[in-house]
């Protein structure tokens, strides 16, 4: 298991190179620099800019050398952690991560746990009441929390806060505590917050999850092992879990790798409608404005986690499942 | 035989299917005893209802649309007699009877353990669930049950899980879980079918040696005659959810009653096995709104006027033979079943 695990994470190495380059390559493709878009937006609101000046920040960001040189750049920054400067706040890629990855992960890892803990549950109990009432009440729900688009749900949310509760749920926190020390209140104003784009985000993905665990429970419970375990006086209750539902689970297992990546690019509508201080909306806002390095590196974390969570899964599974061996 | 060698006695029973296609009557008064120590073969083509009425017995139809709606099984336990006709299907009593007076081996032996627990585990299991012992004692009883059929080493095997041992052994840890419990009543629901003849041979070998030892009565049920004859003491044969001959097994085989029966011992080839019973021409009736008549009549070779327009009840042949036949009506009428 161990060399195993060794084996595969020895390639990965040639594989996150690889991926450095794609990101890479992803932020220059489109025409134009974060310079031209600066000074396009500039002359928008009607400032004026003179060309010396773009020639010196364009020089400064090495933005006219050669593309294989601009790579060079950044890559060989990553082994200490420096990913090159964010131009739109002329400070390094890393604050900003560093800034907002804590809520990033804490909004997903919460997420995770929401849809996990309802859709398990509800999708055992929809599989043994297979057809009745329980079944198609969660079922519609479930649909139903497919089908409203994310940010629809959010601003639904916030405006019932507003308008009936007297509360703005928008953020995390009110604009007062932000970048103050973290004190009981803060935490407070989080926690009171931090549901909404759990629940919205959480509720796409709920329907998805309780389907499976229905189907796979349905398939499980066919099974003669069932019958097995009854015919010896097993109660009924262990049945469904023990058996069942033991079994059931493996393909969600071994999908939580693959959740992974989402920690980023998961609910980044929703992040933006509510102004969630997370990597998504940064994401959004660095592609829009050519802003290269912080792209490019949000990009390639995610596509590391890709990687790392795939690795994750497939130790799961083995874990999970006797049958399957690592060699 | 004297009434206290009775281990089960199954008296008019019905387990009907609610179904999209209506009322599936998949076993309709079927009524026959089970003594203590012998071992009783149900057979008949798929779809006879052999399998239903073995399910039946434990209280384990598949739910929500199968259910018993009538008709008794007495089981008589050591201290009392009890209808499982009338027992709540996840109810105290019925896991009692479950879990210390019978036990159930199924026909694939690769899918009827769990293939995440290991073959040790699932076999204390049934033995802490049936036994007063703790794990370790449970344990010693394990590896002395892989040894009683026949896996070895058993002290390393108890550690396999399904998928590392073959079919066949896999059917002898199948047999071992039934039987950890020490149960009076062995339900053997075509234990053989999914295995290829040599090890056909070595199971049926054990399941007889074990039944020796453990003076358990054994209910084989299976599509194949030929199996039925080497392992049965008496034979009770279905057609359409329906008993329509029961016979002590070498009568059965010699002075076949019913024409079903002659029909089904003619299939038979003389060399080689595992053939289907494809019997007489016609095929099976599907079990929905069937008329009042005998049901065999399309494909009987013997129809009289009377088989289409009235159900034969089963006659009395003397000697524990019973068929359901007009052909037997001057042998005097038995109850109606
Ligand atoms: S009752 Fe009539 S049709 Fe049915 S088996 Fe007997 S002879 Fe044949």
């Amino acid at each position: 298991m161990l060399s195993y695990i060794l084996r595969r994470t020895m390639i990965m190495i040639p594989m996150i190179i690889l991926i450095s380059m794609v990101s890479f390559l992803i932020i220059t493709l489109p025409p134009g620099s974060y310079i031209d878009s600066y000074l396009a937006n500039l002359q928008r609101m009607g400032g004026e800019v003179e060309q010396s000046r773009a020639d010196a920040l364009a020089d400064r960001y090495g933005l006219n050398d050669p593309i294989y040189e601009q790579y060079w750049k950044w890559v060989k920054g990553f082994p200490s952690g420096n990913f090159g400067m964010v131009f739109s706040e002329e400070r390094p890629v890393m604050d900003v991560i560093q800034e907002r990855i804590g809520f990033t992960i804490l909004i997903s890892v919460l997420t995770l746990l929401f849809t996990w803990i309802l859709s398990i549950p509800i999708g055992i109990y929809s599989a043994v009441k297979q057809y009745s009432f329980g079944d198609y009440f969660f079922t519609f729900f479930g649909f139903l929390g497919v089908s409203i688009p994310n940010f629809l749900l959010a601003i639904i949310i916030m405006f019932t806060g507003l308008r009936f509760f007297g509360v703005n749920l928008s953020g995390l926190m009110p604009a007062a505590y932000m970048g103050e020390p973290w004190t009981l209140a803060k935490i407070a104003e989080v926690l009171k917050r931090i549901w909404v784009p759990v629940v919205v985000v959480g509720t796409a993905g709920m329907a998805g999850l309780i389907r499976i665990m229905r189907a796979e429970m349905l398939d499980q419970l066919r099974q003669p092992y069932i019958q097995m375990a009854r015919s010896k006086g097993v109660d009924e209750i262990k049945v469904i879990i023990k058996y069942a539902a033991r079994i059931a689970v493996n393909p969600l297992i071994s999908t939580v790798g693959w959740l992974l990546p989402q920690i980023i690019s998961g609910g980044t509508i929703a992040g933006i409608v509510l102004g969630l201080p997370t990597l998504g909306p940064k994401l959004y806002d660095a592609l829009k404005i050519q802003d290269m390095y912080l792209a490019g590196t949000i990009i390639f974390i995610n596509i590391v986690l890709i990687l790392i969570g795939t690795l994750l899964s497939d130790i799961l599974l083995a874990l999970v499942d006797p049958r399957i061996r690592y060699d | 035989m004297k009434n206290n060698d009775i281990l089960l006695e199954v008296d008019n029973l019905r387990t009907y299917f609610d179904t999209r296609r209506g009322l599936a009557k998949a076993v309709d008064g079927v009524s026959f005893d089970l003594y203590k120590g012998e071992t009783l073969g149900i057979v008949g083509e798929s779809g006879c209802g052999k399998s239903i009425t073995s399910l039946s017995i434990l209280n384990l139809v598949p739910q929500p649309k199968g259910k018993i709606h009538g008709g008794e099984i007495k089981l008589h336990r050591e201290d009392e007699v009890v209808d499982i006709a009338k027992l709540k299907r996840t109810g105290k009593k019925m896991k009692d009877i479950r879990r210390k007076d019978s036990a159930m081996i199924f026909q694939d032996p690769m899918s009827s353990l769990s293939p995440v627990y290991t073959v040790g585990s699932q076999i204390m299991e049934g033995i802490m669930l049936s036994h007063d012992v703790d794990k370790v004692e449970a344990r010693e009883m394990a590896i002395e049950m892989l040894r009683k059929v026949g896996i070895s080493p058993a002290e390393q095997r108890i550690n396999d899980y399904p998928y590392q041992l073959s079919g066949g052994m896999n059917q002898r840890a199948m047999i071992a879980v039934a039987l950890a419990s020490n149960p009076n009543l062995l339900i053997a629901d075509e234990p053989t079918t999914a295995l290829d003849v040599t090890v056909e041979a070595q199971i049926l070998e054990l399941m007889a040696e074990l039944q020796q030892e453990y003076q358990m009565s054994i209910m084989f049920i299976s599509h194949d005659l030929d199996v039925i004859g080497e392992i049965s003491d008496r034979v009770v044969v279905m057609y359409t959810g329906k008993v329509v001959e029961v016979a002590e097994v070498e009568e059965l085989f010699y002075n076949p009653s019913h024409p079903y029966t002659q029909g089904l011992l003619q299939s038979i080839p003389k060399i080689g096995r595992k053939k289907e019973l494809k019997p007489i021409s016609g095929s099976v009736p599907q079990i929905y709104n069937l008329p009042d008549a005998c049901h065999f009549a399309p494909r009987c070779p013997h129809r009289m006027d009377i088989c289409t327009k009235k159900e034969p009840p089963t006659f009395d042949l003397g000697g524990g033979h019973q068929a359901k036949c007009w052909l037997y009506e001057e042998g005097g009428e038995n109850n109606e079943g």
